[in-house]
């Protein structure tokens, strides 16, 4: 085996990756400007280091060199305003007397999207007030985690899906570019989770974004994942998925939501099998 | 086919958004100021207009005045765009009652990201 074939191996075994043949030329080119950034001229070696598990920190760089994340700031729209005109109107009458709320975007590389439910929300703040709303966002990188949680976009960001209203309200101009507004910061908890792992410690969430990212995975882990979605997503939650994204011969848990791609509830018949998860 | 105008006093800009309109399936006319674009505006009124801030003769907040102020002239979407990204400045064209900005230089992805944004797409 190549090394090629074997960081394909070890970046499925570990993240769950499926790398597309057709992307193997832009792998081998990122792969060997990662090697020629740490310093190795042998890929075999390479692999082996990373293998080993001796090295965590060139682990995460061969993730972060390797994953994508691309996004913008209310990426396809339909996903925002279900949340606006459904799934939050929705929760906030059947979470009336518990008041508390629980987001998860599960795949949040540069932050883009859990900065847009936070806007989202805050937009709501009348309907919401009094409530305890937390937004959890993930990502497997660890560069792009750094990169949500500073908060600062450049020019060419926030002209990507950012209504220029919201751009005023929520931004603010400095050397380093556009900072969100400190509000919208602390009230998302971001988190660095491998998808592939267990997340069960994240609690219950009423709603799941995990967009664009099994997509990338082969069809085993997707089951895996969406199985584990669906036991962490309370019975009357919503999941999104990316607008291409499909649940077809992956899970029976959930169905489509009328109206809006990408929107799933719990079967109706599944609701009942929730495992019962203590919230963190 | 919707109809968009640009008015900037570059024909470079002017170019180079006409080809990402046409791309786009709009329908395309020009101005080199605001008072050429009042003009086309009096003869039809666009569906949306693509506008420079910095124009000699008239520029895009005089322009923006006196548009929503014809007949028929809160109309078109406004989309301004600048090469400045002051903050102040931003919220004073969305102040005259402008849709959207835009910082140049612009490419296909923004603009349709924009016009999406304000319903012209």
């Amino acid at each position: 085996m190549n090394a090629f074939d074997e960081l394909a191996r070890l970046l499925g075994e570990r993240i769950g990756m499926a790398i597309d043949p057709r992307r193997r030329a832009s792998i081998e080119a990122r792969l060997a400007g990662l090697m020629a950034d740490c310093g190795y001229s042998d890929s075999e070696e390479f692999v082996r280091r990373l293998r080993s598990g001796l090295d965590p920190a060139l682990m995460n760089r061969t993730v972060d060199a390797m994953v994508t994340c691309e996004t913008l700031f209310f990426r396809d729209r339909a996903p925002f305003e279900a949340m606006r005109g459904v799934v939050l109107p929705k929760l906030k009458e059947t979470r009336r007397d518990f008041r508390n709320l629980r987001i998860w975007s599960a795949a949040c590389a540069t932050g883009q999207e859990p900065y847009s439910i936070a806007m989202v929300i805050d937009d709501m703040a009348r309907d919401f007030a009094g409530w305890r709303v937390d937004i959890v966002a993930s990502d497997i990188s660890q560069s792009a985690l750094a990169a949500a949680r500073a908060g600062v976009y450049s020019q060419f960001e926030v002209q990507r899906g950012l209504p220029t209203a919201m751009l005023l309200r929520y931004f603010r101009k400095d050397a380093a570019g556009w900072r969100v507004a400190e509000h919208l910061q602390a009230a998302i908890d971001f988190r660095h989770v491998n998808l592939v792992s267990e997340f069960g410690a994240l609690g219950c969430f009423d709603v799941v974004l995990c967009r664009n990212v099994l997509m990338y995975m082969d069809v085993e882990r997707r089951r895996d994942i969406l199985r584990r979605i669906s036991a962490q997503l309370a019975p009357d939650g919503y999941l999104m998925l990316g607008a291409t994204e499909t649940i077809v011969g992956l899970t029976d848990d959930f169905v489509a939501a009328p109206g809006f791609a990408g929107l799933f509830t719990h079967r109706p018949q599944k609701r009942g099998t929730m495992r019962l998860v203590a919230n963190s | 086919m919707k109809q968009i105008l640009v008015v900037d006093d570059s024909a470079v800009i002017r170019k180079i958004a006409r080809r990402i309109l046409d791309s786009m399936r709009f329908s395309t006319t020009e101005a080199n100021d605001g008072r050429e674009a009042l003009d086309a505006c009096g003869t039809t009124m666009p569906d949306g207009i693509l506008l420079d801030w910095n124009m000699p003769v008239m520029d895009g907040y005089e322009f923006l005045q006196q548009l929503r102020r014809m007949p028929g002239g809160s109309k078109p979407k406004v989309v301004f765009c600048t090469t400045e990204n002051d903050v102040s400045q931003i919220a004073r064209a969305m102040h005259a009652g402008a849709d959207e900005y835009i910082m140049k230089p612009f490419d296909r992805q923004i603009v349709r990201s924009k016009f999406e944004e304000i319903g012209l797409i």
